[in-house]
């Protein structure tokens, strides 16, 4: 892999002291339908993602995208096999511990926003910041930033009901971002926009990759945009079955 | 704390209609509550300030009718309503409470009896006005004894009260200066000694006024309200003197008033009071006496508003339990119809606490909400009785720091299963929902 490290921009550190930020050993999932293990959706995943990689997982639709995601995101524990999420062993976390790891280490960006209705943008970037039982002047002061940072500033008194889709999308990509989590996990960011905003959603993910230095993990099933990172992983049937290169972007 | 509370406004606000239906068996149970209290306790405080002072350390004695021996036992047996059997109408000579009664009672109890208010009534006596003549002023003319006016806290302005020993049977009177002003005309300071012509049945008096005391304005419960022109004075003279003119021979009374001294448990002496005269009694096949104060009147009272109380208490109580059913229904909807924001913020990191806690801050607020209109409404509708009833509306504050803190209870009581159904969501499923 130390070909890819070539492509990373200056801020992301060199291979010698990079750090893993998912780590994941042999990972299995299955789902108890009847009988134990009548059916399996991963078949032993071995993934490693390292500090300041931006990772596009493409597959389709039931190649186990969603299950891989949701055990990437801490949602779900495995089967089997060991997952360490920036050294935390999430396997073996409980209830509360999951949600701990959430609320600090992942930003979730989805597909449908999933802002919260009659809260304004600001109240929704505050949101992480609330469970992470930030002081209310710190929160609303890293909201305002992050709100500026994706281009929001004069929409932060607006509810979701009087955003656009693509403003929606940036509100919750500032939202992803409230706790400086260690990885960017977005489920088909651009999917349900159009063209044209699709692009301003990229160009932000790819901003914080380069400027920024974030980990992002992006979950798609178009191949253009998976190209743009760089790094692709192939999902099919519950396997990785290929892991390559992207062409990768540089914006700004 | 605060953003649950806001949060859970916000909601509020985005459903009134239905919110309003939820809060309903909220708002009927506390409000009939607080509409009930607020009417017992303006009741009971009129009649307390009504008979604040003097009027609760007297006992009233009075002369009453022996229940026929036979006519008590059926009519408790058949568990009819208790019909008396009158053998005679009106108590004879020998019958009546004497003034050596009286005599030998104070002499029993002396640190006990203040004063006793001996009375005669005569009926009321009319004169024309001073104004205008085809008015007529109105008293009711009392003989009384030398320490009634006393006893009744009457205080005397000018000239000097009645003293039944000297005064014995003339015709002198204490009137009041409202009545001074109204027959006469004149000043009450310049009537001392000049003379009043007043009419009573038809026969025509004169008497000499020799005192005149403040009239003091009543302010007791009272459902007739009377123009405070036509008000009717008491016109005083000498016992004997309101015996003789009513053509009376006994020297005897059918109802006396007995004050207790200041450190003296009127309910106890009470029972006292009516042992020591039954004793005079126990021979007269027909009367007996009947002892009676305000404090038992007024417990009599309290003890009739106290099961009206219990019975609306207990309507409230189910009004209230189906009123938590309704905020527990509606917010097991509202749960599902926010699953994918429970999931969303399950995403981000809320703790199952988090979760749990702002749902059941979303019932205690449906619920507070309600309480408070409730608290309101009942409120109104108390005034507005007690208005009706011709009360001076009191709230009752206990019953209110009841009421809010009550529906707190049902808030959590009501609102703790749907709030953990939702803080045990599965991440996963509540982001996939439709």
């Amino acid at each position: 892999m130390s070909n890819q490290d070539k492509e990373r921009s200056g801020t992301v550190p060199g291979a010698e002291d990079r750090r893993p930020i998912i780590e994941m050993q042999g990972i299995r999932k299955s789902y108890y339908v009847g009988q134990p293990g009548e059916l399996e959706i991963l078949h032993g995943i071995d993934l490693t993602v390292y500090a300041g990689e931006f990772v596009a997982i493409v597959g389709e639709s039931g190649s186990g995208k969603s299950t891989l995601m949701n055990m990437i995101g801490a949602l779900d524990r495995p089967t089997a096999g060991s997952y360490f999420l920036d050294g935390i062993n999430v396997e073996t976390a409980r209830d509360q511990e999951l949600s701990a790891i959430r609320n600090k280490k992942i930003g979730f960006v989805f597909q449908t926003f999933n802002l919260i209705g009659r809260q304004s943008a600001l109240k929704n970037v505050e949101l992480p910041m609330l469970y992470a039982k930030i002081p209310v002047h710190a929160r609303t002061a890293r909201a305002r930033e992050l709100l500026g940072m994706v281009g929001m500033e004069d929409r932060m008194k607006h509810q979701p009901s009087e955003l656009s889709g693509g403003q929606k999308q940036r509100v919750a990509i500032a939202r992803a971002m409230a706790n400086d989590p260690a990885l960017i996990l977005a489920d088909e960011p651009t999917g349900a926009l159009d063209s044209a905003t699709s692009r301003t959603v990229m160009d932000i993910f790819h901003q914080l990759h380069e400027k920024e230095g974030k980990t992002i993990v992006l979950i798609t099933h178009n191949p253009a945009l998976a190209d743009e990172c760089e790094r692709v992983l192939t999902l099919l049937d519950g396997c990785i079955i290929e892991d390559r290169k992207g062409r990768g972007v540089h914006v700004g | 704390m605060w953003d649950n509370i806001s949060l859970a406004l916000q909601s509020l606000r985005a459903n009134k209609m239905r919110a309003l239906l939820t809060m309903l068996g909220i708002i009927i149970g506390i409000g009939s509550v607080i509409a009930i209290k607020t009417v017992g306790n303006s009741l009971t405080g009129s009649i307390t300030d009504s008979m604040s002072g003097f009027g609760i350390r007297n006992i009233s004695v009075s002369l009453t009718q022996k229940e026929s021996e036979s006519s008590s036992k059926t009519s408790t047996e058949a568990g009819a309503p208790r019909v008396r059997m009158f053998k005679n109408a009106t108590p004879s000579g020998k019958d009546l409470l004497t003034d050596e009664m009286i005599e030998e009672y104070r002499a029993t109890f002396p640190d006990d009896v203040a004063y006793v208010e001996l009375t005669s009534q005569l009926g009321t006596g009319t004169l024309p006005a001073a104004e205008d003549t085809s008015d007529t002023i109105s008293a009711t003319m009392l003989g009384i004894n030398d320490e009634y006016l006393q006893a009744e806290q009457i205080e005397l302005l000018y000239g000097r009260g009645i003293a039944n020993t000297s005064d014995a049977d003339r015709k002198v009177c204490v009137v009041a200066d409202r009545f001074v002003e109204q027959a006469l005309g004149t000043s009450p300071r310049n009537v001392i000694g000049q003379t009043v012509q007043i009419t009573v049945n038809n026969v025509p008096y004169t008497f000499y006024i020799q005192g005149v005391y403040a009239y003091e304005e009543e302010d007791t419960v009272s459902v007739t309200s009377s123009s405070s022109d036509d008000v009717v004075t008491n016109f005083y003279m000498p016992l004997e003197t309101a015996r003789k003119l009513a053509g009376s021979t006994g020297k005897g009374y059918q109802l006396f008033t007995v004050v207790t001294a200041a450190d003296t448990d009127t309910a106890s002496f009470l029972t006292t009071t009516q042992q020591f005269f039954e004793t005079y009694y126990t021979q007269n096949d027909s009367w007996t006496v009947e002892c009676s104060s305000l404090d038992s009147l007024v417990s009599t009272i309290t003890g009739i508003l106290d099961t009206v109380s219990l019975a609306i208490s207990a309507i409230a109580a189910i009004s209230l339990l189906v009123g938590g059913i309704g905020v527990m229904n509606i917010m097991l909807v509202s749960i599902t119809e926010r699953t994918r924001e429970i999931g969303t913020r399950k995403a981000l990191g809320a703790p199952q606490g988090a979760i749990r806690l702002q749902f059941i801050v979303e019932a205690v607020v449906i619920c507070m909400v309600g309480g408070l209109l409730g608290i309101a409404v009942g409120t109104g509708l108390g005034a507005l009785a007690c208005q009706m009833l011709g009360y001076a509306a009191k709230a009752d504050f206990a019953t209110i720091g009841i009421a809010v803190g009550f529906s707190m209870v049902i808030g959590v009581f009501f609102g703790y299963y749907p709030a953990n159904k939702a803080a045990k969501l599965d991440p996963i499923e509540a982001l996939r929902y439709e």
